[in-house]
């Protein structure tokens, strides 16, 4: 009987071991990174909406509060978006011709909601709250960066669950004082340093270290 | 053999269809997200005709309405203490600065933008109205000013309410009206 294998299949067969890991760790590596990238996390991805509605103008340009509009941010899981009436609050008397609100001034007369697409969007099995982060001093710009700066709302983090517990392990370095959390341009002192302030905030606001993973998949 | 092949291809269907994102987007809905369901698009239903929330039993006409015997009431419907201030100082910087401008004048940054400057809260005839009219305006709204009764809950109205009346003492304050142990700072040069 004639062998079924040739002799060169050793090396092959050696070879193949040291290409397979190869192999099988750069597609590792490969999902890994490309699961950080933009174009699978969106991060400074803007989206088409139906009103090119600018923070840049609103926050940053007149100086409304975040609270104006997502009204239930400090109360509720979710910050809410503002409801066609807010919008009128204002553009019923200025800007009244613009042809860039007319699809705010057809939703409000026949009473039918804006479509805004979901900029931020966890998947279904994880659980998020706001209001518990806005009283333990989370600032919105932590979460969602410079907003008074965009003209175009886009995401500023990976919401990623490894950037969720980047903070929910060492929350210290992130707290500031409940009062800064709706301040855009809020930067700890020089008399007091971040990691002074965050000792004390954990201390003063009993920040716990949740890191239980039914804290968010429930 | 077949059988080896059949297997392969199973599990290879089964990898593929772990490519489903079910958990992602479940079939349930979450507030504010759409409908096809509901004629009017919206996944949050509103609240039908006469029910009542638990615990939201709205008996106590003064407070809800600031109303008494059909005129505006000159009181409020709970004490008004240093708590209730600085509440009705943040609501009223969210809510009422952007167009009354922080100190009640009525020259907001809106104001600057084109829309209509409101009266100053400075005023004789606003700083006589009655708490109960304030409540009003911003329960029911005001010739071009809209209501702010979705966006505002009651006690916060009130709470606003009380603050615009500090506004109104801030503003025609005269040295006599400071108190005694603050007089002193007052009176040293600015640093
Ligand atoms: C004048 C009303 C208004 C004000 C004030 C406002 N927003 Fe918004 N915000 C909106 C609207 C409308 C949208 C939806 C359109 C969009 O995504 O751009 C939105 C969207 C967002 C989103 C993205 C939501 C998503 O789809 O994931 C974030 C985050 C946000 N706002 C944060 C803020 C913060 C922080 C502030 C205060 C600094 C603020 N907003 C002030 C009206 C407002
Ligand atoms: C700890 C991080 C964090 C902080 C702090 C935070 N957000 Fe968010 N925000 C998120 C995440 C995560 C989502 C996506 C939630 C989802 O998809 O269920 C989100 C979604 C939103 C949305 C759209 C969906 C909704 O909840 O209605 C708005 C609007 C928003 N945030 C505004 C704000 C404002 C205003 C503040 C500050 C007062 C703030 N956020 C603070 C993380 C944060
Ligand atoms: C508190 C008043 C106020 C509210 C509420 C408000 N706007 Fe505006 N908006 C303005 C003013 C003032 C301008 C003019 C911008 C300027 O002068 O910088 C403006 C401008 C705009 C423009 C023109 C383009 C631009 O950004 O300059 C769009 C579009 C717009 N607003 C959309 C909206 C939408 C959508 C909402 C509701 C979510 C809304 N606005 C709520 C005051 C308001
Ligand atoms: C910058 C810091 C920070 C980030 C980022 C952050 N969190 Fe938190 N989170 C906190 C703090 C602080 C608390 C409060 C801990 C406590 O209760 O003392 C908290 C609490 C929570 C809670 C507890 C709410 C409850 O009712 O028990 C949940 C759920 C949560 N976070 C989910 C998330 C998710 C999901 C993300 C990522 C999308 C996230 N957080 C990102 C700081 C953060
Ligand atoms: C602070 C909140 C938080 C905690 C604590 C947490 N997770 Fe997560 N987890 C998330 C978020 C947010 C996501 C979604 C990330 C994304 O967008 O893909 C996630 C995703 C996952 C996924 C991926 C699911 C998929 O299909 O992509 C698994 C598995 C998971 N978590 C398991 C765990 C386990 C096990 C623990 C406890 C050791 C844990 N998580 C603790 C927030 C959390
Ligand atoms: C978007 C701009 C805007 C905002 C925000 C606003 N107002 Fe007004 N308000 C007006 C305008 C304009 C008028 C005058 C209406 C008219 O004469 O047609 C007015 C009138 C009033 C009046 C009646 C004054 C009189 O002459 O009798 C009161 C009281 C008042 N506002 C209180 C408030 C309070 C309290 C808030 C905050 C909850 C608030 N407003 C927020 C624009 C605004």
């Amino acid at each position: 009987m004639t062998q079924l294998f040739h002799k060169s299949f050793n090396t092959l067969s050696k070879a193949s071991i040291v290409l397979g890991g190869l192999v099988a760790g750069l597609t590792v590596t490969t999902v890994l990174f490309a699961n950080r990238t933009p174009y699978i996390s969106l991060v400074d991805v803007s989206r088409e909406q139906p009103v090119p509605f600018s923070h840049k103008h609103h926050v940053g340009g007149l100086g409304i509060d975040c609270r104006y509009c997502h009204t239930s941010v400090e109360t509720s899981a979710q910050a809410s978006l503002p409801s066609t009436k807010t919008c009128m609050t204002c553009h019923s008397s200025i800007w009244t011709n613009a042809a860039m609100l007319e699809p705010v001034r057809q939703s409000y007369m026949n009473d039918r909601s804006l479509e805004w697409l979901k900029v931020h969007d966890l998947p279904d099995f994880a659980y998020f709250n706001h209001s518990i982060h806005i009283k333990k001093g989370v600032g919105c710009q932590t979460c969602h960066g410079q907003v008074d700066q965009m003209p175009l709302m886009m995401r500023k983090n990976t919401l990623n669950m490894e950037w969720c517990l980047s903070c929910h392990r060492e929350p210290e370095k992130f707290l500031r004082p409940r009062e800064e959390v709706f301040n855009m341009n809020w930067k700890p002192s020089h008399e007091k340093p971040q990691a002074q302030l965050g000792a004390e905030l954990v201390e003063s606001y009993q920040v716990q270290k949740l890191t239980n993973c039914a804290t968010c998949h429930r | 053999m077949r059988a080896i092949f059949l297997i392969l291809g199973l599990s290879l269907v089964g990898v593929l269809a772990s490519c489903r994102q079910d958990m992602h987007d479940q079939p349930k809905y979450k507030p504010q997200s759409g409908s096809s369901f509901f004629a009017d698009g919206r996944s949050n239903r509103p609240v039908l005709a006469g029910t009542v929330a638990r615990g939201r039993l709205q008996d106590d006409a003064l407070l809800v309405t600031g109303k008494e015997n059909g005129e505006f009431s000159k009181v409020f419907p709970f004490p008004v203490d240093a708590a209730v201030l600085e509440r009705g100082r943040s609501r009223y910087g969210i809510f009422c600065a952007p167009c009354h401008d922080a100190s009640g004048a009525g020259n907001g940054m809106i104001v600057q933008r084109g829309m209509k400057q409101p009266l100053s809260f400075h005023i004789d005839r606003l700083r006589d109205s009655p708490p109960g009219y304030f409540f009003d305006v911003m329960t029911n709204g005001f010739g071009v000013m809209y209501d702010y009764s979705d966006r505002i809950e009651i006690e916060d109205r009130w709470a606003i309410t009380a603050y615009i009346r500090v506004l109104q003492k801030a503003q025609n304050a005269k040295f006599a009206d400071v108190p005694a142990d603050k007089k002193e700072t007052l009176l040293q040069p600015p640093k």
